[in-house]
């Protein structure tokens, strides 16, 4: 038995701690494309405590931290680094409490996403954010990466949502940074910098997250085009027309016949392009809201607009909607997704480019995404043992980037920096708010044991 | 990739023997992006939230076999074999990845490396599925033995005696799982070709299947009656094969394709040919996913190769054939004495469901029977544990899967479970048993049969 698992099981039981070369190898990934590490042991926690005895032996032995949820991650954060100890924290995944007079939920880091939703809707109330993943994610996972979802446009992120959390900081030692109140302004808010972390600032243990009453009525609708751009002009003319649907999907030909091959709900195959419109709230306001996006859509020149029959259709719908990534997956061997997220008003521009971008590099790319947030997500279709088409992609991808950023968009809207998006960061935000983040990190982990070379070197 | 891709470390292990998985297409390894869709689905993770027994974490390891980094270990084959082979993954999996095709070579090579080789599981595996499961006629004697043995009340004085802890410790285990063998087998039961009353509207092949033989033949026999009723003539080849579907799940690639050849001659024989034929039918959903694969399986066989194309095309589960010919409404009430339906839950076979995607077409037909009340099952589709002799090799994981099901069961108060594979039926029948439950497991096809015929029983015990 190693020298690390033996002091490890000092303080955890042995049948918890993972060595085997076929464990280290399952726990190699996360959801991203060909990044792959090897871990030195994975540790699958169970309490609080046993987060910050391990934590602190790591720190005092310099060995680097990586945590773990569910690995479903697309940008790399939870992929280990070569001899690193993986905090696997999928068994921290009680429900503490649900306080219907607060409207908040206090889960353990490791509930999944799902759960959460099942729970507030048990009780007529709704936790919006609805990552692809939800099924399987882990809610500190989402946390710590900051997911986005369909719903974003009207609801908004994680973020939105978290209002308290305990924290393992870097040495061991733990805090606990929020509450239930709706206003608290007493000193920083702490919390808001652990959101979207990455794991590189601290091990988030427990959540306290705010739910909101479920809206009465929804109405889904899909719209139906002959041309990309006309999709994103119907988008750009919905929030210009002060609408703010919950969702508004978009989905290219490639990928909508993807998504149709596996989940066969009768999709329209011959359409370049579909929007997946959905309002909520108040049933009247909904009826009046939908009403004026079927009109909107069709002055943009959708070619047909369809009303879901029931909530079953609707369901249906969103859930296939949620395959999109992995049912692109069907085409070529290597699938890579991009995350590009631009204002609104740039829509067109941006989905025209990803088009000629395509073209001019010979590049197959599926385009789908949370249109009515800009957040997109071009995704090539390539094979990674072709190297001349590889570099190609690299090259396809940096001037998406780079136009992205030029319309004041971002590199990554919703799935993070991690290892994927490393090399772009700098040109994304700039070397004084890099400096910053760097400054960040080196107080609260100064012996940069937590998830290194992630984000940033 | 477009940023640092950290390689493993661990570098190709020298002097491995060929590897089956290794000649597999780059394509179909690849098709797994590991975004973890899957995982919510198997039971195995489920239980454990442990990687390595998810689909994605099988994956990455035959992966990992395939090129070079990881050898064929004593822990990759026991995780092999922890996999319940339901294939929920495959329902799960929007990227259409391939499980069953790379699971099986996995345990192939399993088989071919003999890691896992100790004398007793050698001996036993050597026994059934090269000795028993590859001899019909031995088979059936082990049925007839088994049956006497039951029969004659032996086997309850053997309990009551506690003679059974005279018998080797694997024997003793599996005594209580054994399900209750048939007085007659389909040979019996069913003529080797019966036609209906007015002219044909379809000829069919019947499949009688073995375990459905030996414990379940009067599935068999309501099957054909249910056909004769749907006018169709059946033609049902004497002293049939195993389809090969337990060799091929069990790393005996070669006795599966034995079988499959055997099966097709039998077909041919009894039928004329295979085009004198409008469909094969199995009433049995764990050899349906497997029959309608002879042709992936024969494709280097130069000699049947195209004959198992025709066979895949023709192969249908029964539910399926039906809901396409066109059922005739079956006509008597099987409403409770009191007047009440009959409230029938329907559990769905992993490969039914899951390896042949036919969920609808079961529970439509089970609507269409005048009296009887679907009630649906919570988690129809999580497996119940029976898992081909998964049973048998994985007691513990079994066992806990069975208590699921039956717990879920108990909640729909139905009085019936329906369901249309015959592992399964053992499986939910020694649940009853040990949970102590009064539920009939009844096939789909029996069901339909007692309401063409307007009594609960026919000719024969049912």
């Amino acid at each position: 038995m190693p020298h690390l698992v033996q002091d490890i099981a000092a303080f955890i039981p042995l049948d918890r701690i993972l060595h085997s070369r076929e464990d280290l190898l399952a726990y190699g990934y996360d959801g991203t494309a060909a990044l792959h590490g090897v871990a030195a042991a994975v540790v699958m926690v169970q309490t609080t405590a046993e987060v910050q005895a391990l934590v602190k032996y790591c720190a005092e032995h310099g060995i680097a931290v990586v945590g773990r949820g569910s690995g479903t991650g697309l940008s790399g954060g939870s992929v280990p680094s070569n001899g690193c100890v993986v905090l696997c924290l999928t068994q921290m995944d009680k429900v503490l409490e649900l306080d219907e007079k607060n409207l908040t939920i206090f889960v353990e880091c490791g509930v999944i996403t799902a759960k959460v939703a099942e729970i507030a809707d048990g009780v007529g109330l709704l936790y919006p954010p609805d990552p692809g993943s939800m099924r399987i994610s882990t809610i500190g996972g989402n946390v710590a990466e900051n997911s986005g979802g369909l719903r974003g446009l009207k609801y908004g992120i994680t973020r939105d949502y978290v209002m308290g959390m305990e924290v393992v900081l870097a040495d061991g030692s733990l805090v606990w940074l929020g509450n239930k109140c709706v206003k608290d302004v007493a000193g920083y808010s702490m919390k808001d910098i652990f959101i979207g972390s990455e794991g590189t600032l601290g091990i988030i243990t427990k959540i306290l997250l705010k739910l909101v009453p479920r809206p009465q009525a929804k109405k889904t609708m899909l719209a139906t085009y002959s041309r990309m751009d006309a999709a994103a002009e119907t988008v750009s003319a919905i929030i210009a027309a002060k609408i703010i649907p919950c969702t508004l999907e978009f989905l290219d030909k490639i990928t909508l016949n993807c998504v149709e091959d596996y989940a066969k709900i009768g999709l329209p195959r011959d359409a370049e392009a579909i929007l997946l419109m959905e309002a909520d709230g108040h049933p009247a306001a909904v009826e009046d809201q939908a009403a004026k996006m079927v009109e909107i859509a069709k002055q943009c020149g959708a070619t047909d607009v369809q009303i879901a029959r029931d909530a079953d259709e609707a369901t249906r719908l969103a859930s296939a909607r949620r395959t999109a990534f992995s049912a692109l997956a069907r085409v070529s061997p290597t699938t890579i997704l991009e995350d590009a997220t631009v204002p609104r008003s740039e829509l067109t521009k941006m989905i025209r480019f990803v088009q000629e971008v395509g073209a001019r590099h010979r590049l197959k790319i599926g385009t789908f995404g949370h249109m009515g947030d800009g957040n997109l997500h071009p995704t090539f279709l390539t094979d990674e043992k072709n190297l001349d088409e590889m570099t190609r992609v690299e090259i396809a991808m940096k001037e998406i980037f780079d136009f992205a950023i030029s319309l004041g968009g971002t590199i990554t809207g919703e799935h993070g920096v991690g290892l994927a998006k490393k090399p772009f960061l700098p040109a994304a935000i700039g070397e004084a708010s890099l400096g910053l983040m760097k400054k960040l990190k080196a107080a609260l982990d100064p012996k940069g044991i937590l998830n290194p070379g992630k984000i940033f070197d | 990739m477009h940023s640092p891709t950290i390689e493993s470390p661990l570098p190709p292990s020298p002097g491995a023997k060929p590897i089956y998985l290794k000649d597999l297409d780059f394509g179909v390894l690849a098709q797994c992006i590991h975004c973890g869709l899957c995982l919510p689905t198997c039971p195995t993770y489920d239980d454990t939230k442990l990687e390595r027994h998810s689909p994605r974490g099988r994956i990455q390891l035959m992966k990992n076999v395939a090129e070079g980094r990881l050898d064929v270990t004593k822990t990759f084959a026991e995780e092999m074999y922890f996999c319940l082979g339901c294939l929920a993954c495959e329902t799960a999996c929007p990227a259409g990845v391939d499980y069953t095709r790379m699971f099986e070579e996995a345990r192939g090579d399993i088989e071919r490396t003999g890691v896992l080789n100790t004398e007793s599981r050698s001996w036993i595996r050597g026994l059934l599925l090269r000795g028993v499961f590859t001899r019909p006629w031995l088979l059936r004697l082990i049925g007839r033995g088994m049956y006497l043995y039951q029969a004659s009340g032996a086997d309850r004085l053997v309990r009551k005696l506690a003679l059974i802890r005279l018998a080797p410790k694997n024997l003793q285990e599996l005594e209580p799982l054994a399900p209750r063998i048939r007085p007659d087998f389909s040979d019996d039961l069913i003529g080797e070709i019966e036609t209906p009353a007015a002219k044909a509207r379809a000829r069919v092949g019947m499949l009688t299947g073995c375990v459905q033989d030996l414990t379940y033949s009067h599935v068999n026999r309501d099957t054909v009656d249910v056909l004769i009723a749907n006018g169709c003539e059946v033609v049902t080849p004497r002293m049939q094969h195993c389809c090969g579907s337990l060799h091929g799940h069990n790393g005996e690639i070669e006795i599966a394709k034995d079988m499959a050849r055997r099966n097709i001659d039998a077909m041919e024989r009894s039928a004329g040919s295979l085009d004198d034929l409008d469909a094969i039918l199995t009433n049995a959903g764990g050899c349906g996913s497997h029959l309608k694969h002879y042709d992936h399986l024969l494709d280097d066989d130069p000699r049947y190769a195209a004959r198992a194309v025709q066979w895949s095309a023709k192969v249908r589960d029964i539910h399926e054939f039906l809901v396409t010919l066109g059922i005739v409404k079956p006509t008597h009430s099987l409403a409770e004495p009191d007047g009440k339906p009959l409230e029938v839950t329907y559990h769905e076979s992993c490969h039914l469901c899951h390896g042949q995607k036919i969920t609808k077409q079961p529970r439509d037909l089970l609507k269409l029977i005048p009296g009887v009340k679907l009630v649906e099952l919570a988690e129809s589709s999580w497996c119940c544990g029976s898992a081909g002799v998964y049973n048998i090799t994985q007691p513990e994981m079994s066992m806990k899967l069975l208590a699921r099901k039956m717990a879920n069961i108990a909640k729909t108060k139905a009085s019936v479970v329906a369901n249309g594979n015959p592992g399964c039926s053992v499986q939910l029948e020694f649940g009853t048993r040990k949970h102590g439950s009064d539920v009939e497991i009844a096939h789909p096809m029996t069901l339909l049969a007692r309401s063409y015929r307007g009594k609960r029983q026919c000719g024969f015990q049912n």
